[in-house]
């Protein structure tokens, strides 16, 4: 029976172990695009494989220990031992060598990751903690956007992270590790992603009901990618084309929007909410909790409370015309 | 007079009870069922996170639930089990009658017990705290939670922290001044031991916390501004005070745990504890270094590279002595005749999940490593390997240790051991799984998880191991009730200890020893099967072995009076708890309560006539 368990067990290990190899896992630690993440990393490995060596050791004598051990019928009472000065020694030094391998390129580590980026070229990007959303300002280039930033490749990226509110934490797994933000201080982290994509991220510090759904996304471009997005997205909005979405920026005006949420080059300039101007272009809706298409947006709009419980935007009396004239006119804001 | 008191039963016995081993029942009950309730929290907490993006619970709900579940577990299921096994065993363990202050260990009970009934209050209210069991600062601040719920969690912690530091107190002077003629400090018991450095440690870490939470108390009810930024103020001062006293409360939890299973090894492998002293200044220093590895828990918060890095040093430095107890422990068993009973089945399993979690704990010691791995589920593996593999472990091996000492008779041991069995594939197969998903990326304290980020099949896991843990009191409970029915016989010492305890009857008559036994050394029971390590240790043979004890007292025995006392002043407390929580007038009249408890207690006479 026992040895079918420990069989069982294994098994069920090698299914984890498989699980966590393979497979799309877009906010995992142990898959890292960038310099700073690839550290960490590799810190991590190192640390892990002194931990399962340790492990396999003392699982290894004390299933010895539980097998030969074990009282038989007939045994009398064993010789008693008071203990041993140079055993103890000896598991003293071992571990205390094992942590000094740790400690050195964890300390090495420390004096990289926590220490401002030495890069003078690197890309300021303001981000600013909000119940439940994050607000990102390029001071260079004159952006603000909401919940997604891009950034360019193999460029240094200097985050200087600030809260409106409540503690969060700025957590974008496969480009860093986390960074708190705190109201009062302004906290840096860096790091120069090393390959294209979209980066899934989450606010990991407990910040209140909707915690869970503070999503973001940081996209990492090509450098002539990134320089388009910048500059299309430093212009004000342009005013919209089709007849429909010129209606839904009448509605939009003529609503309780305007008090919270900003489309620069509009009468809108709310600040209390994410800026909208180029909305239209952006992946997803309500920090990284739909995908950003016209009937997700629609379903946002008619009932923000059920999509996303708790957030402070109201649910506005709207009908399905002036939502769907809304959609139009969001959509448009590219 | 004392002694009849003490031998009648009925509420109002229990009331007025100062004998430690009711009062240790009653803490061990009541802390039991708080470990039910906060087991069926986390019981629902797994539920709705069995799937991506389920709606069983809200938002709201799950958050509170979360909050509830961790406060409960530290301070009304963990401490209050700790301070059970204090009240049970110590005593037992140093020859003496009972702790030196018997009253205020009553007082102890009851402003723990009113502070977790407090705390529950907030249930039916529908107010129940929602900030965490660390509750952080600004959150917890009135602007961003203007319920009652922070309030509820803040009363009951202050209410329940002055009965944990009239305990710590209580302990360490007992241990300090009650011990039996002989019985010097490196004779006593690994348990006694532990239980010394944990009180020293209650005494040292509540302080901080009790600053802090008054603070909170203020800053939400006065308009002060301890940590509000705005105001010029950092908030990171909370944690601080928080986290000052939350490791230690780690140790606290942890090192009776330890304390248990050095007593229960030894007396299963029927060999001596291997490197006594070693395992006791292992503790000290687990306890020492515990006061300096705080910013552990806040690595993330950006204090700077000098300051992680000396943390993260210290934090490793404990993985020391944390081994040394481990491989102590193994050497004890090495060349022992080993009885897996279902006490040494936990001991065992104890130091084979302790040792997961004390790896997995060096993981996080690196603050780097950590910086990915905080507030995920990662974390919540690790610290759940460390508290149930750990703690309750521990704190279920010394139940089937003591239990016949307490009740006088014997659990099942197939029973047991079906608990057992259950209990430690329930804790694989619900926090294993956690490894994974936090490292994938999950992170703590969230009601839902997306779908697409590959974390379904360990949070499936997980969920079920949650049943298992359900089904595991199965054997328990049917144990507890087959014992109630027709448990056999204990006697003195059915297990063949080798400590001061198994000297007197079971259960244990309510002035323990009839007469106080003399100690010449360590472990007395098995002094004829003891070589001892050096001439100056063991003295004459044979006249060191306390005597068999007559059911009968030979000579008088002079033992506290019962008292209400110590259950007014807890009432007149628990009153100026509700007031605060708006009524000026309770708080006032719960002050005049409290004020003639006080001074009722300091001129009530603590001795009747003499007992026969």
């Amino acid at each position: 029976m026992r040895r079918r368990a420990i069989a069982a067990l294994v098994l069920f290990l090698g299914v984890l172990v498989s699980q966590g190899c393979g497979g799309e896992y877009p906010q995992s630690t142990l898959h890292p695009s960038s310099d700073s993440a690839t550290l960490i990393d590799q810190l991590f490995d190192q640390i892990f494989w002194w931990a399962v060596g340790v492990f396999v050791v003392v699982g290894g004598i004390l299933i010895y220990v539980f097998v030969r051990f074990r009282e038989r019928p007939g045994d009398g009472r064993p010789k008693q031992v008071h203990g041993h000065l140079l055993l103890e020694v000896g598991w003293t030094l071992a571990p205390a060598l094992i942590l000094v391998a740790i400690a050195i390129p964890t300390m090495r580590a420390i004096f990289i990751i926590d220490r401002s980026t030495p890069d003078p070229e690197a890309l300021v990007v303001e981000v600013i903690g909000k119940q439940w959303w994050w607000e990102f300002r390029y001071p260079e280039l004159g952006i603000v956007t909401a919940n997604e930033a891009h950034v360019p490749l193999g460029r240094t990226v200097d985050l200087r992270l600030r809260s409106a509110d409540v503690m969060h934490s700025f957590w974008v797994p496969r480009l860093a590790g986390k960074r708190d933000l705190v109201p009062g201080i302004e906290n840096q982290l860096w790091f120069r992603p090393d390959s294209v994509g979209v980066y899934h991220g989450q606010c990991a510090e407990f910040c209140g009901t909707a915690h869970a759904l503070m999503g973001m996304r940081l996209i990492v471009d090509e450098p002539a990618d990134f320089e388009r997005w910048a500059r299309a997205n430093a212009e004000p909005a342009s005013t919209p084309a089709d007849a429909e979405a010129r209606a839904g920026q009448g509605v939009f005006m003529a609503n309780a929007c305007v008090s919270c949420h900003a489309v620069r080059g509009t009468p809108a300039e709310g600040q209390f909410g994410p800026d909208l101007t180029h909305f239209g272009s952006r992946l997803t809706i309500a920090s990284g909790v739909l995908e950003n298409t016209p009937e997700n947006l629609a379903r946002w709009l008619d009932s923000t409370q059920h999509v996303k419980p708790g957030n402070p935007m109201p649910e506005v009396e709207l009908s399905d015309a002036q939502i769907r004239q809304l959609v139009a006119y969001l959509g448009s804001l590219r | 007079m004392a002694m009849t008191e003490a031998h009648s039963t009925g509420i109002w016995s229990w009331l007025t009870t100062v004998d430690h081993k009711r009062i240790a029942i009653m803490y061990f009950v009541v802390g039991f069922a708080f470990l039910l309730v906060a087991g069926f929290e986390g019981q629902l907490i797994r539920l709705q996170l069995a799937a991506p993006e389920r709606s069983f619970l809200d938002p709201d709900l799950y958050n509170q639930l979360f909050t509830m579940h961790g406060t409960t577990m530290v301070f009304f299921a963990g401490m209050p089990l700790v301070v059970a096994f204090f009240n049970f065993v110590v005593p037992l363990q140093i020859g003496a009658r009972d702790v030196a202050f018997p009253r205020l260990n009553a007082f102890s009970f009851w402003v723990f017990l009113f502070g977790g009934l407090f705390l529950y209050a907030s249930v039916p209210l529908r107010m129940m705290p929602d900030g965490g069991w660390f509750a952080y600062m600004p959150l917890t601040n009135r602007e961003y939670s203007p319920g009652l719920g922070i309030d509820f969690y803040v009363l009951s912690l202050l209410i329940s922290g002055v009965g944990s530091i009239a305990g710590g107190l209580n302990f360490l002077v007992t241990i300090l001044n009650m011990r039996a003629p002989g019985m010097t400090f490196m004779r006593m018991p690994l348990f006694t031991w532990m239980a010394l450095i944990v009180s020293a440690l209650i005494l040292l870490a509540f302080p901080p916390f009790t600053v802090g939470l008054i603070f909170m108390l203020f800053d939400r009810s006065f308009g002060t501004h301890f940590f509000d930024a705005a105001a010029g103020a950092d908030p990171i001062l909370w944690q601080h005070l928080f986290w000052v006293f939350g490791h230690p409360e780690v140790y606290i939890l942890i090192l009776p745990a330890f304390g248990i299973v050095s007593d229960v090894i030894p007396t299963f492998s029927r060999k001596i504890l291997f490197g006594y002293p070693v395992v006791v200044f292992s503790g000290v220093l687990i306890a020492f270094l515990g006061f300096g590895v705080w910013v552990h828990h806040m690595f993330s918060v950006g204090l700077g590279p000098v300051v992680n890095a000396v943390f993260g040093g210290a934090t490793m430095l404990i993985a020391i002595p944390t081994g040394i107890k481990i491989f102590n422990w193994i050497a004890t068993m090495w060349g022992g005749r080993l009885r897996f009973r279902t006490a040494m089945l936990y001991a065992a399993g104890l130091v084979a999940t302790f040792t997961i979690g004390g790896l997995s704990g060096v993981m996080h010691s690196s603050p780097p490593a950590d910086l990915q791995q905080t507030d995920t589920y990662f974390v919540v593996a690790h610290f759940h390997y460390v508290l149930i593999g750990g703690t309750v472990f521990g704190l279920f091996c010394g139940f089937y240790y003591w239990f016949p000492k307490a009740t006088g008779r014997m659990l099942h041991e197939g029973l047991g051991k079906a608990h057992f069995w259950l209990t430690f594939l329930a804790l694989n197969v619900t926090f294993f799984p956690m490894h994974f998903s936090g490292l994938l990326g999950m992170p703590r304290r969230t009601y839902t998880y997306a779908e697409g980020l590959g974390l379904d099949i360990f949070n499936l896991i997980s969920t079920i191991g949650a049943f298992i843990f359900t089904l595991s009191f199965v054997p328990l409970v049917w144990n507890l009730w087959r014992t109630w029915r027709r448990g056999e016989a204990a006697g003195p010492n059915p297990w063949d200890a080798s400590t001061l305890e198994w000297t007197t009857a079971s259960p244990p008559p309510h002035y323990n020893f009839a007469e106080i036994p003399t100690v010449d050394r360590r472990d007395p029971l098995w002094h004829p099967y003891i070589e001892p390590e050096s001439r100056d240790e063991g003295d004459e043979p044979g006249g060191a072995v306390p005597r068999r004890q007559p059911d009968e007292p030979p000579e008088p025995v002079v033992m506290p009076n019962p008292s209400y006392w110590p259950l007014v002043l807890a009432v007149g407390m628990l009153l100026m708890t509700i007031g605060a929580l708006g009524s000026l007038g309770l708080t006032l009249f719960g002050l005049l309560v409290t004020a003639v408890g006080l001074f009722a207690w300091a001129f009530e006479p603590p001795f009747g006539e003499e007992a026969h």
